[in-house]
């Protein structure tokens, strides 16, 4: 399953760690949301990066307190349908401030690219080869926006009232 | 009028751009139906008993004859010349091939129509009443804000993939013509004590399995927090709502679990973190947005012009402008309904040539401007009353002019199983036998007002719960039966109607319907007492003696 | 979504597999040749749940061809003519039971 990384297609740095497999004392781990809270205060004070899998029925309110410590956050979309994972992205990114590796993981397919990147990820485990390399051409398909997120890109209203204001600037 | 502006117009192209990758690679085999049925169906394309089919989204159900031109011309290009106009501001397309699906949707773009969410599990079709901005007396025209809604649900990274399908009607009058309470959320549009005027927003209505009316959220949210107080609402749902089970999905299911004090507290807090947000509408935004809704400029008309006098000595001029004509807020015009209910038809169908004739009436008659309403008919929102009987003559001449709007066979009827694949039972020849037993015009209006709705199963497209007389249609040991209540209203003092006994069988249903007027007819206290309210002062029990006495 | 595969798979008499051709929507049968044919004379009859289970399996491994295949019930007569075997199915091959609204 191809990661795609910052709009690239990278290796994975990190190691999915079974709950009752030994954590290695190095290398970036990537361990699951009951592990992680059983021993967050050992696991976040590890010298290599940690990451967490949040499964999408869990408030993320709970991870807060480790946010900043945090090499990773994945979240899960069991279908592409199960959309939950998509708010708890917004809610870390826009309200916790999140700003360590937000992943996708689950059926990420290529149609959802662009919800996703809106929401806040910026790695994406997708399920198939051609979507990966498809990452760039679907991500720039659209150039408009109506809603705004966290993403910071402009949206239609403030557009049109920017061009506004600059229409009767020049009148 | 709302005028695309380059930016909608760019988006609605970028997205049929992607429609026509995907069907590609739909086609391909690169994707599989599992992963393309909800690709295609947050497109408006099903797949029913006999071909795809293609619904079309009519925000707020505002249509320009361009518009209406252009769909006209999508149904004799790619489908078989007619389309059917449904409960939600939608037209359906049921024909059409797949192959030719993005060609149909570049066509539609041209014209700034869409079918972006008319189907799938995130916002659908925003809809409003259909007299929106001309119906006398409404607190300000709904549609400003049912555009916002439009822009910011369209797309919507976040909620496009929601429990369950999401639905919303908005209105400023006091007669609620949107049916506001049985959608998930409902918007009144009101003024408070100090004359601001905000939203009173319903929420957790539904028909369907389980039906429910809206219970109000929140009296009054002002315009600037309508936004933020929605995605506190969206937000809530989505992760809250169930997904364990298709049937329990809906947001009334979820208010209804958790109570609505419970859920209004979820939503409250939710609303606080966000309501000062980008999301709050600026004065200069609002205004941005109603400035690109154009209104005709109205001339200064007596209010009873000779043309009308004159005409009103034809009884069948009289009878449809009795009927079908509404006053207007501006003197000398008036809104004119359309109905698509003629006797024996399918109702809410129109052919591509009756779409054709439409448009070019409402150039010549209305402005340029056609509305469609949630009970299956059109309407002219701005007829100046002088081409009353000139318009009248033309509408007759192409077969929308029976004058039956809100009576007994201006029925709401869904596709049913002549052709959707959920149906257990027809609908269609039900309502057209109906029409043909009530087609006498003078018993229909002794009748009076009364609304029939007909659903061919327990999904409900045809409003049954909320029908005077509600007709649903079910499967018993591979026949089809139908079970009937009464007393189901969809306007602002909103009921779901109740069972008046066993279910009766396909032959049986215009018989039982003609029983249950006829009761009426000799139970009512004066000729002016509706249907609907000799049903709430009688109860049940009486029509149900009366139909099942014999049987 | 739950494969039909995955679904009990219970028969009460003669049978079919029908489905909707993927790109233009037209209903199809399954036939014996392992295709599909738009005329419900050409479709192969199955008689046992693992029949069905099996010409069930091949058409949905199909999913290029044809969209939402499902078993549906036919008669067929001595003559061996197949008719379908319910109100649904009967319209499916029918078309509407009502006049379809005059052409434009």
């Amino acid at each position: 399953m191809p990661l795609v990384n910052k709009g690239q297609i990278v290796s994975d740095g990190f190691v999915h760690l079974a709950d009752d497999a030994k954590l290695p004392s190095d290398g970036a781990v990537l361990v699951s949301a009951t592990r992680f809270l059983a021993n967050a205060e050992s696991l976040s004070a590890r010298n290599s990066p940690v990451g967490v899998i949040w499964p999408n029925n869990r408030s993320v309110d709970e991870l807060a307190p480790w946010l900043d410590r945090l090499a990773a956050v994945a979240l899960v979309f069991p279908t592409f349908r199960d959309g939950r994972a998509h708010s708890q992205a917004r809610l870390l990114r826009e309200r916790h401030h999140y700003r360590g590796e937000l992943r996708a993981t689950g059926q990420v397919l290529r149609d959802q690219f662009t919800f996703l990147l809106r929401n806040g990820f910026d790695s994406f485990e997708v399920k198939k080869d051609s979507d990966a390399h498809a990452f760039a051409e679907a991500t720039q398909r659209y150039t408009e926006f109506y809603q705004p997120t966290g993403d910071g890109r402009q949206t239609a209203l403030e557009r049109r009232l920017r061009q506004r204001h600059s229409e009767s600037a020049n009148s | 009028m709302y005028a695309y502006d380059e930016i909608d117009r760019t988006l609605i192209n970028e997205r049929v751009s992607e429609f026509r990758d995907q069907v590609k690679r739909r086609l391909s085999g690169e994707l599989s139906e599992d992963e393309f049925k909800m690709i295609r169906l947050m497109n408006g394309v099903y797949l029913q008993l006999h071909a795809y089919m293609f619904r079309v989204a009519i925000p707020y159900g505002t249509l320009s004859s361009a518009q209406l031109r252009k769909l006209a011309h999508v149904a004799r290009k790619y489908d078989r010349g007619y389309g059917h106009f449904t409960t939600r501001q939608n037209i359906q397309f049921n024909w059409i091939k797949l192959a030719d699906l993005p060609d149909a949707l570049a066509d539609l773009a041209e014209v700034g129509i869409h079918a972006m969410q008319t189907s799938g599990n995130c916002t659908r079709n925003i809809t409003a009443d259909q007299w929106a901005g001309v119906a006398p007396g409404e607190v300000e025209d709904p549609r400003i804000w049912a555009e916002l809604l439009r822009q910011y649900s369209t797309l919507h990274p976040e909620f496009s993939f929601l429990p369950r399908k999401f639905k919303f009607a908005i209105t400023a009058s006091a007669h609620d013509r949107a049916a506001i309470k049985v959608h998930d959320i409902g918007l009144r549009l009101h003024r408070n004590d100090k004359g601001e005027t905000g939203f009173e927003v319903l929420v957790g209505g539904g028909l369907g399995r389980t039906p429910f009316i809206g219970k109000t959220i929140r009296e009054f949210v002002p315009g600037r927090d309508l936004l933020s107080y929605v995605e506190a609402i969206l937000r809530v749902y989505n992760q809250y709502g169930r997904r364990d089970n298709i049937y329990k999905a809906r947001i009334k299911i979820l208010v209804h679990e958790l109570g609505i004090e419970k859920f209004a507290e979820e939503v409250e807090t939710e609303w606080l973190q966000i309501r000062d947000s980008t999301l709050a509408l600026d004065a200069a935004v609002v205004e941005d947005i109603r400035s690109r809704f154009s209104y005709p400029a109205y001339e200064k008309l007596a209010p009873m012009p000779d043309e009308l006098k004159q005409a009103a000595a034809d009884p069948q001029f009289e009878a449809w402008r009795t009927n079908s004509v509404a006053p207007h807020k501006v003197q000398g015009y008036a809104i004119v309904t359309l109905s698509l209910k003629p006797i024996g038809g399918a109702p809410g169908d129109a052919t591509a040539a009756q779409m054709d004739a439409v448009a070019d009436l409402a150039d010549k008659y209305s402005f340029g401007e056609i509305r469609v309403g949630h009970e299956q008919n059109l309407a002219f929102p701005h007829v100046a009353k002088r081409d009353l009987p000139a318009l009248w003559r033309a509408l007759d001449k192409i077969g929308v002019a029976t004058p039956n709007v809100n009576l007994v066979t201006d029925i709401i009827a869904c596709p049913g199983l002549d052709y959707c694949s959920l149906a257990n039972a027809r609908s269609i020849p039900i309502a057209q036998e109906l029409t043909r037993r009530f087609a006498n015009h003078d018993t229909a209006n002794l009748i009076g007002r009364l609304h029939v709705n007909i659903s061919g199963c327990i999904n409900a497209c045809g409003h049954h719960h909320v029908g005077n007389i509600g007709i649903l249609g079910v499967e018993k040991n591979g026949e089809e039966v139908y079970q009937i209540t009464i007393g189901g209203r969809a306007d602002e003092n909103a009921e779901l109607g109740k069972l008046i006994g066993p279910a009766v069988p396909y032959a049986e249903v215009a018989d039982v319907v003609e029983d249950i007027v006829e009761a009426y007819l000799a139970l009512r206290e004066r000729p002016d007492e509706l249907f609907i309210d000799a049903v709430k002062r009688l109860g049940v029990e009486p029509f149900r003696e009366r139909v099942y006495a014999t049987r | 979504m739950t494969s039909p595969l995955q679904q009990k798979i219970k028969i009460t008499g003669p049978s079919v597999v029908t489905a909707n051709r993927t790109w233009d929507g037209v209903v199809i049968w399954r036939t014996n040749a392992k295709d599909w044919s738009t005329d419900l004379a050409d479709a192969a009859i199955v008689r046992t749940a693992d029949a069905a289970r099996a010409l069930l399996g091949e058409s949905v491994a199909d999913d290029l061809g044809a969209v939402g295949a499902y078993i549906a019930p036919v008669e067929v007569d001595e003559s061996g003519a197949i008719k379908p075997g319910n109100l649904r199915e009967q319209i499916r091959v029918d078309g509407v039971t009502i006049e379809l609204p005059a052409h434009a």
